[in-house]
């Protein structure tokens, strides 16, 4: 919306009936605080937002799936009206080994930040799931382990550090991944849940099956797969062979590493030793690419998504190139062709008749 | 069909083999474009003039150098578009460094128009290739000698495991983009672009659309007449014969004004076309025999047929269309809704000049906006208030030519001549110093000689 606004544009806001309160919130302030004539909030679900995908936009901004992408991209089509999408993917993290004690812990708390202080793993920008050298896995799992205990303590349920799964539908969603024997057997930290309170505890787990809908569909929750690999650079065919992601995220201190994955692996944005915190950088694009986007965000990036850059090129009506009006002739092609190549020798010969 | 899931598939393992992502192999593919355009001049224009009659001196000004100049910035700065770009950083990362570095997308379809079928299919497979992209391009049909003369040279100038013609019509299109694509470029009308845009949501695929509309002349009495009227002749019947996105599509001026302008339009055409424009052998020929019909049929609508002031003929053989002048036809008439695309130029008078702003405001908006005034203010105006792709003050059609010119000409004029040419006077200081504006000074003052011999020139 602040881009949009900083273009200039009259806006209508469609929050997510997912998180009514917050709906309910913007629905209240926004006509408090902002010109009411021009910015609009309308609430609702499927009704509302298909009414308002019916009407010709000049833009459309959509944040959430790529299902309900395609339903807003396929309406926008009937009106040629350009969108932006700013949909998901997994966002894998691979963690070269690292051995410097401090380093690990810094890496481990990133990672943890990352996915479990992003709305407990339901950011689309969250490490999706990790990829490690089969040899150093242990390692980075146990320091794992001790960060979440050091985040959220022994029972992360009682934490107020970490937030619930939104709702009831997504929770059965996360819950039929651990409840799937091929996938539960593969659960080595964590797996507790308690529907009640929408809670999941932050899981990890060892080598879930490549096959396995935890390893196909983006997860959007607290469960974190470790993907072991034999060596580390394994893990840049690993990612290509996937649909791209809107960020991946690398832990090493390995210049040709580094080198190799910026260089090889697309992504909407690439992150080194951190997580998620690239997204509070506005200098830099936000946007995904192939699966998850198009179109970009953030900063003045967001102003250009909402402005069209209208070339305007101002001429005097004098003096007027006589040479481009027809009737045409040899000599006049002749002669636009040695100036448009800057042939000024010749230009001249033709000009002064020396030349045919 | 099988064939185009198949392009596809050796196109992406070309792409996965990482090979068009070098500097080098870009910059090769962009030599041979240009190889292809010097080798092949002839056969291009002979191409364009069997499509559609388009006369070489339209072939080359607004085709060829147009596709060189494009081949030339690409060769000239890809290095610095390659570049990745560093970003400053906040005290929220640091510490930290950052940079935004450009990616290939992957597999580019390219869909390409009849109207200028050289310009509009290889312009963005320059940028594609630019870019690092492997490409199909799927030139019109409705333009066929180019079509077939793209499919044979393409392949022999160009990498064929990354670049690929596919030729054919709707079957062929439809299954092409049945496929997935990383990007599709689309030039053409609304009505397919929409087809094109539906396709791509099946998959998320990001498209442009380059599409046309009604491009609006706004002429204040301010105004030159004659080179005024020069301006929009040349940007009108000298694009194609109308047939172009960006050639104007409708006057609006003052009514008290408008017989003047409408008589130096008259003269000028009589000018450039001769009594006879259906026999000028500069101008365009209608493209195909629909186009044709379609054309008629605006200007036999009863609302718009007794307000045809000027030409009007046709000759259905020739698939020809004089150049024709409608004043006032109703805004509801077809002529006034529709997007021409030929030799017919409505004037629309109003009262007041601010009026004329009002009705392109009621228009949708178009790929380009002309006006013509030499009141800074309402030039202010127009600039402010009328959204457009793209506009231009006291001209037509030039500024997509303008954009590339600008850029490398003066530079390369500077380097390529230099003072070793004999020539003493200082007029030539002037031309070579002094961008493109300063060369039409000198120019200026021998029009005389150069412009009145229409068949042939009197000084060779």
């Amino acid at each position: 919306m602040i881009g949009a606004i900083a273009a200039g544009n009259a806006v209508v806001l469609k929050p997510s009936e997912i998180a009514p309160a917050t709906s309910k919130l913007l629905a209240t302030l926004i006509p408090r605080y902002l010109d009411n004539s021009v910015i609009k909030v309308v609430e609702g679900g499927i009704a509302e937002s298909t009414q308002l995908l019916e009407h010709k936009w000049d833009k459309i901004f959509f944040t959430g799936s790529a299902r309900v992408g395609k339903i807003i991209m396929s309406a926008a089509a009937k009106h040629l009206t350009p969108v932006t999408m700013e949909l998901g993917g997994k966002c894998p993290t691979i963690v070269d080994s690292i051995l410097n004690k401090k380093e690990l812990v810094v890496t481990a708390k990133r990672i943890a930040f990352g996915k479990w202080s992003t709305n407990n793993g339901q950011a689309c920008l969250s490490p999706d799931y990790l990829l490690v050298g089969e040899k150093f896995a242990e390692t980075l799992i146990e320091a794992l382990k001790r960060t979440i205990e050091r985040f959220f303590g022994e029972d992360p349920s009682t934490s107020g550090d970490i937030s619930r799964i939104v709702n009831q539908n997504q929770f059965l969603r996360l819950k039929k991944y651990l409840e799937d024997p091929s996938i539960a057997q593969s659960v080595v930290y964590g797996g507790k849940y308690d529907e009640s309170k929408l809670y999941i505890q932050p899981t990890i787990l060892l080598d879930p099956p490549l096959t396995s809908e935890i390893m196909n569909d983006e997860i959007f929750g607290p469960l974190l797969p470790v993907i072991t690999l034999k060596r580390i650079e394994e893990s840049i065919d690993f990612i290509n062979s996937r649909p791209k992601p809107l960020c991946i995220y690398l832990f090493s201190n390995n210049k040709d590493l580094k080198e190799r994955v910026a260089s090889e692996t697309s992504s909407g944005s690439l992150a080194v030793n951190d997580t998620i915190i690239q997204f509070a950088l506005d200098t830099l694009p936000f946007g995904g690419v192939g699966e998850s986007g198009f179109g970009m965000s953030h900063g003045k990036f967001s102003f250009d998504t909402f402005s069209h850059p209208k070339g305007i090129l101002y001429r005097g009506l004098f003096p007027d190139f006589t040479l481009r009006y027809p009737p045409w002739n040899e000599f006049k092609l002749g002669f636009v062709k040695a100036f448009l190549q800057f042939d000024y020798f010749n230009l001249i010969l033709l000009w002064l008749g020396l030349k045919k | 069909m099988a064939d185009a899931a198949r392009v596809v598939r050796k196109l992406r393992d070309t792409f996965s083999s990482g090979r068009t992502r070098s500097y080098e192999w870009r910059i090769a593919q962009l030599k041979q474009t240009m190889k292809l355009v010097d080798e092949n001049e002839n056969e291009i224009i002979e191409a364009l003039s069997q499509d559609i009659c388009k006369p070489p001196f339209e072939s080359f000004f607004a085709e060829i150098s147009l596709i060189k100049a494009s081949c030339k910035v690409a060769i000239k700065e890809l290095k610095s578009w390659m570049a990745p770009e560093k970003v400053s950083t906040t005290l929220t990362v640091f510490p930290s460094k950052a940079e935004i570095v450009p990616e290939p997308l992957g597999a580019a379809l390219i869909i390409s128009a009849w109207n200028y079928p050289f310009l509009l299919s290889m312009d963005p497979v320059i940028g594609a290739i630019a870019a690092g992209n492997v490409v199909v391009l799927k030139p019109s049909e409705v333009a066929p000698a180019t079509s077939s003369l793209l499919a044979s040279l393409i392949p022999q100038y160009l990498d064929d495991d990354a670049i690929r013609v596919v030729e054919g019509s709707v079957a062929e299109t439809t299954s092409l983009l049945e496929q997935k694509w990383d990007k599709i470029f689309y030039t053409g009308s609304a009505k397919i672009g929409r087809i094109v845009m539906a396709a791509a949501a099946k998959h998320l695929t990001p498209v442009t659309l380059e599409l046309g509309g009604k491009c609006p002349v706004i002429v204040d009495p301010t105004v030159d007449l004659e080179v005024t009227a020069r301006r929009i002749v040349a940007g009108k019947w000298g694009s194609n014969n109308g047939q172009a996105c960006i050639a104007p599509d409708y006057i609006i001026t003052l009514e008290s004004f408008a017989p003047k302008l409408i008589d130096a339009l008259k003269n000028t055409l009589e000018k450039f076309y001769g009594k006879d424009p259906v026999q000028s052998a500069d101008l365009s020929h209608i493209v195909n025999l629909s186009h044709f019909v379609r054309l008629t049929r605006l200007l036999d609508d009863p609302k718009v047929s007794d307000r045809v002031i000027y030409g009007g003929q046709r000759d259905e053989k020739q698939l020809m269309i004089a150049p024709t002048l409608v004043l006032d036809a109703p805004m509801d008439s077809l002529i006034m809704i529709e997007e021409i695309f030929g030799p017919l130029l409505p004037i629309i008078t109003v009262q007041k000049m601010e009026e004329a702003l009002e009705i392109v405001g009621s228009l949708s908006k178009p790929l380009a906006a002309y006006v013509f005034t030499k009141n800074k203010k309402f030039e202010r105006q127009v600039v402010a208030s009328v959204s457009a792709g793209g506009m231009l003050v006291n001209d037509t059609a030039l500024h997509v030519r303008f954009k590339l010119q600008i850029i490398i000409y003066p530079l390369e004029g500077l380097e390529k001549v230099g003072w070793d040419h004999t020539m003493e006077s200082s007029h030539l200081k002037l031309l070579v110093i002094k961008r493109l504006y300063s060369i039409e000074v000198s120019w200026e003052i021998s029009r005389q000689d150069i412009l009145h011999t229409p068949q042939e020139s009197k000084i060779l």
